[in-house]
């Protein structure tokens, strides 16, 4: 079997062609944060939280694949203070309020602050007006709490094969949107299987009904179907 | 030694964080013989003395015109500030109203003819800012404690460290927001 030999923060490390940089880290315990990564979908480096240092040049490692001899750094100081400056702009781009937020408690993005030991944001907040979406029976979008990490646009069309879930707009006003930008109630593709609420990182979509702090989401079923699916 | 010169401040804010700091229960003895406590919501002293203090503690957002005149006293006059809870740190649930124009809000809300005849009492109230703004948007702050409120174990370590002349550490689950 043919074997690439990398080295992580020093340690030297032989894993498989055609692996991530994450998937090498991951194998051997080396921790490296992550936010639109989720097991069982396809990678795509959206929100960039996974970067590291490949010999001065920064990547994600959710989408760079290991290469003979690739030296990567995944903690050093300039490392570290651009992965916080990212959660910073994050949470400065949208209306991430914690202490009334579903998720509270439960929530990737939280989390990711306290990770990368985020202070403050240091950039003035945009204090965007978003639409929330209440027309679903079950669920509801606080675009207010969305990341635009895409774990719904993939769940729904690479697992669930509904392809609702789908991106409007450019840059900073890009959203996600359900059909052709109909009320999610009205949006005839959907199947109501709650897969992305479950893939959701933050309480930007989640369940009717649930209360402050009470949201709790269950990412991993994506990584439990892709993997019986594998071996259909 | 010395008593350490505290004040606290409360701008745009609900009082959860001046009473996450009573909460900490006995600590306050020790507080009491370590610290000389200055303006507060919790004195009857007004004004933010002239000669200055060693700590100021402000709870809530800048979201008036007084808030600005005083978050800008408190940083003139004090070594060290801290911004203490997530409205004074990201302007939370006040910062709500961003993205809405303030005069049309406050008409809305106190310019009904059912609560004040139409009225709005600019000569002795504040007048809103047009935007509510942590204060890190307005002054240099020193240190963050985040929470809503945040809990009272923090805010004691924090403030025991500072008493120490240590800078306090804040990581992991302590910079947790809500």
């Amino acid at each position: 079997m043919e074997r690439v030999t990398i080295k992580i923060d020093g340690r030297g490390i032989a894993t498989s062609p055609g692996r991530t940089i994450l998937d090498a880290a991951e194998e051997n315990g080396i921790r490296i944060p992550t936010l639109c990564h989720l097991k069982g979908l396809t990678d795509v480096g959206a929100c960039r939280v996974c970067i590291v240092d490949v010999r001065g040049q920064f990547v994600t490692a959710c989408t760079t694949n290991v290469a003979e001899g690739m030296e990567i750094l995944t903690d050093t100081e300039a490392v570290r203070a651009h992965r916080r400056m990212i959660v910073e702009l994050l949470f400065a781009e949208g209306n991430h309020v914690c202490s009334f937020c579903v998720s509270s408690g439960g929530c990737e993005l939280q989390d990711l602050a306290c990770e990368v030991g985020m202070q403050s944001v240091r950039i003035p907040y945009a204090f965007p007006r978003n639409r929330v979406d209440a027309s679903h029976p079950r669920f509801l979008i606080d675009r207010d709490r969305c990341v635009v990490c895409g774990r719904c646009v993939r769940a729904c069309g690479e697992i669930e094969g509904a392809r609702t879930w789908d991106f409007a707009e450019r840059g900073s006003a890009v959203r996600v949107i359900t059909d052709l930008d109909v009320d999610w109630g009205q949006a005839e593709t959907c199947t109501g299987c709650g897969k992305c609420v479950d893939v959701c990182p933050t309480g930007a979509l989640v369940l009717k009904g649930a209360s402050n702090a009470e949201m709790r989401k269950k990412p991993d079923v994506v990584a439990h179907l892709a993997e019986r699916r594998s071996h259909g | 030694m010395a008593k350490v010169r505290v004040a606290t401040m409360w701008f745009s804010g609900c009082a959860g964080c001046h009473m996450s700091l009573l909460d900490i229960d006995e600590t306050l003895i020790d507080l009491a013989a370590r610290i000389d406590l200055r303006n507060s919501p919790l004195t009857d002293l007004k004004a933010f003395p002239e000669d200055g203090v060693d700590v100021t503690l402000i709870e809530g957002a800048v979201a008036n015109e007084e808030h600005l005149h005083l978050v800008r006293t408190a940083r003139e006059k004090s070594k060290i500030i801290v911004a203490l809870g997530d409205c004074a740190v990201t302007g939370n649930v006040p910062a709500l109203r961003n993205g809405f124009d303030s005069n049309q809000m406050i008409q809305a809300i106190y310019g009904s003819p059912a609560t004040s005849n139409g009225a709005l009492p600019f000569d002795v109230v504040p007048r809103l800012l047009g935007r509510v703004s942590p204060l890190a948007e307005v002054i240099p702050v020193d240190f963050f404690v985040h929470g809503c409120p945040p809990p009272a174990g923090l805010i004691a370590k924090v403030i025991l460290a500072l008493l120490d002349g240590e800078t306090p550490e804040l990581v992991g689950s302590d910079l947790k927001f809500g």
